[in-house]
């Protein structure tokens, strides 16, 4: 005998604007989040440079003709409408981590598939049974 | 009764099958090629010149494993979604869930990332030509609302119109290499510029982050299944052909780029090959690399909203989402609500959030959707061996491109992990509460049958 297949209820307009704005809420409040609290780009910092000579900033002649081409100059402060390149050479990323933040991250990350593939599993065991039942 | 009539309705505006080989290259290079002309070259920021030329052969291993796999997957399984309708038939609702929103959030990003890229672009152009107030935000917001409105009006025009554009802005790229004469050193001056790795072996590691950003998205052909005349053909001849086309792009705009730019400089550069074309001095040159980037974008863009559109719109189909999602346009035979539902996503993250964050998000978001691809394919395998049903292409030395592939993507977590590990985190959460509102919540609404359309045997072990 067919078992009974699952009826889903039918969801009303209200529902459905009300998931609609759930959605919405939770994409820009997790995702912005971390732009909206300055957390973004905290990899970075700025290396004290002191000497802004293109010399003083390891650039060669080639870099140098380069930078000036691309309308940038030495030293710290904008010349002639130019941007001061040391702007960008004294950028950097800072990779020092800590391990505790590393296995942290890692176990969320392999945490998450773990339940979402064991879940799945479940769900799909349900597919699979009405579906098959259904098409024997 | 009023159901069933529903039903047969939705039944009969179907999306249409008009798309060939040659559209199915365009939405997988229209969509990655723009990673050319910017966000490659934060690698170059990340680990220096160098290492984002070993970030950008690993990458397109990765990418490489992806486009095998995936091709004989969306071969066997073609409906649209892509990966989305692969999970449902191979993992189980949940992960179909997370893999819609990983193929979402993925474009919609890269969408934001472009129009962001085309109002800078602008801006810089107008200030070069003494317009020393231009402003960019415009421009954003005009591209997205533009290639909207295209892509509601219908799905053959959009993707011959990203098939025209994403030809010239590959051809631009093409000239470009040629015109620096990568034979002489007349323009190029790698022996100059290129320094040493300055940070090191980890500093290459890290540079893995945005090295992938010269591929991704070309998994985005299978978004096209059900709008393909011959999906068996049409789909592993597309994303192939699409990939070698990355890899010689790729290949090509390292070279020029940093043979012309300090590190320091590209490493922070938004339009790369732009500034390539303004170091040669060349008006022809800029035009045209002017022209590529903004066609780059576009092309991308349009496809982004495609492929983001019929993610959603599968979902909303099958009520992983709200219904109202799931209809097609009577007129246009388009998923225009979807569409019309992501504009402001993409808006406010065009307009109020910086490109590399912007970039991030969708890289993570692509990595996430590699993850699944890998597990995905071994229990493929698994639940219909070989022989079992009809395939369209079978990827060869299994299960080693899977394994490759899951070590690489363990690479990249970590690479992004090194200097956006606030990001990693926060879409990590994301996603989460995302499953967790479907498993707990909107699970309830789902057909469970329904959601096995394919006309293969039982799963082995079920």
């Amino acid at each position: 005998m067919a078992r009974k297949r699952y009826q889903p209820p039918v969801q009303s307009w209200i529902g459905q604007v009300f998931d609609t704005l759930f959605l919405l809420v939770l994409v820009l409040a997790s995702l912005f989040a971390p732009v909206y609290l300055g957390l973004v780009g905290s990899g970075k910092y700025t290396v004290e440079l002191s000497d802004t000579s293109w010399a003083g900033m390891k650039q060669n002649a080639t870099m140098q003709a380069q930078w000036e081409k691309l309308g940038y100059t030495d030293g710290a402060e904008a010349k002639d409408g130019r941007q001061p390149a040391a702007l960008l050479i004294a950028t950097r990323f800072n990779y020092n981590f800590s391990f505790i933040e590393l296995g942290i991250s890692t176990l969320v990350v392999i945490a998450y598939f773990i339940i979402v593939l064991h879940w799945s599993r479940k769900e799909y065991r349900e597919v699979i049974d009405e579906h098959f039942d259904d098409s024997e | 009764m009023a159901q069933a009539t529903a039903r047969r309705r939705q039944k009969r505006i179907s999306l249409l099958r008009v798309l060939g080989p040659g559209h199915v290259w365009a939405l997988g290079v229209g969509i990655v090629l723009v990673g050319e002309y910017m966000g490659w070259s934060f690698a170059v920021g990340k680990g220096g010149a160098i290492a984002a030329l070993i970030a950008c052969w690993f990458a397109g291993l990765l990418y490489t494993c992806v486009a095998i796999i995936d091709s004989e997957v969306t071969s066997t399984v073609a409906a649209a979604g892509g990966q989305y309708a692969q999970a449902k038939h191979i993992i189980g609702p949940l992960m179909a869930f997370n893999v819609g929103l990983f193929l979402v959030f993925a474009y919609t990003m890269l969408e934001a990332a472009n129009a962001i890229t085309l109002g800078h672009l602008v801006q810089t152009v107008g200030i070069m030509a003494g317009f020393e107030n231009s402003s960019d935000k415009p421009f954003v917001v005009l591209t997205i609302m533009t290639l909207a409105w295209l892509n509601y009006r219908g799905v053959y025009t959009t993707l011959t119109f990203s098939l025209v554009i994403t030809a010239i802005a590959f051809i631009a790229i093409c000239v470009l290499f040629f015109a620096v004469q990568p034979w002489s050193d007349a323009y190029v001056h790698h022996d100059q510029l290129l320094t040493e790795l300055p940070y090191g072996w980890l500093g290459v590691l890290a540079a893995l982050h945005f090295g992938m950003w010269f591929y991704l998205g070309i998994e985005g052909t299978t978004q096209a299944a059900e709008e393909v005349r011959s999906p068996a053909r049409a789909l592993p001849l597309g994303t192939m052909t699409g990939i070698i086309t990355l890899l010689i792009a790729a290949t090509m705009t390292w070279y020029v780029c940093s043979g012309l730019m300090p590190w320091e400089y590209l490493g922070q550069s938004v339009t790369p090959l732009f500034d390539a074309a303004r170091l040669t001095n060349s008006t022809v040159l800029m035009v045209l690399l002017f022209i590529g980037t903004i066609f780059s974008a576009l092309a991308s863009a349009n496809c982004c909203i495609n492929d983001a559109s019929r993610a959603w719109f599968s979902m909303g189909r099958d009520h992983y989402l709200p219904q109202v999602f799931g209809a097609v346009h009577p007129k246009y035979r388009t998923p225009y609500r979807s569409i019309v539902f992501l504009v402001p996503v993409a808006l406010v993250f065009a307009y109020f959030a910086p490109l590399d964050q912007v970039i991030t998000f969708s890289i993570l978001s692509g990595l996430l959707d590699y993850t699944f691809m890998a597990i995905n394919v071994i229990m493929f395998r698994k639940k219909w061996p070989l022989g079992s049903i009809k395939r369209g292409y079978v990827y060869p030395f299994h299960p080693l491109p899977a394994i490759v592939l899951l070590i690489l993507c363990a690479a990249t977590y970590f690479a992004v992990f090194l200097g956006y590990g606030t990001q990693l985190i926060a879409m990590m959460v994301f996603y989460i509460v995302a499953s967790l509102w479907f498993a707990l919540h909107r699970y309830k609404f789902v057909r469970r049958g329904e959601q096995f359309t394919m006309p293969w045997p039982k799963p082995v072990g079920y």
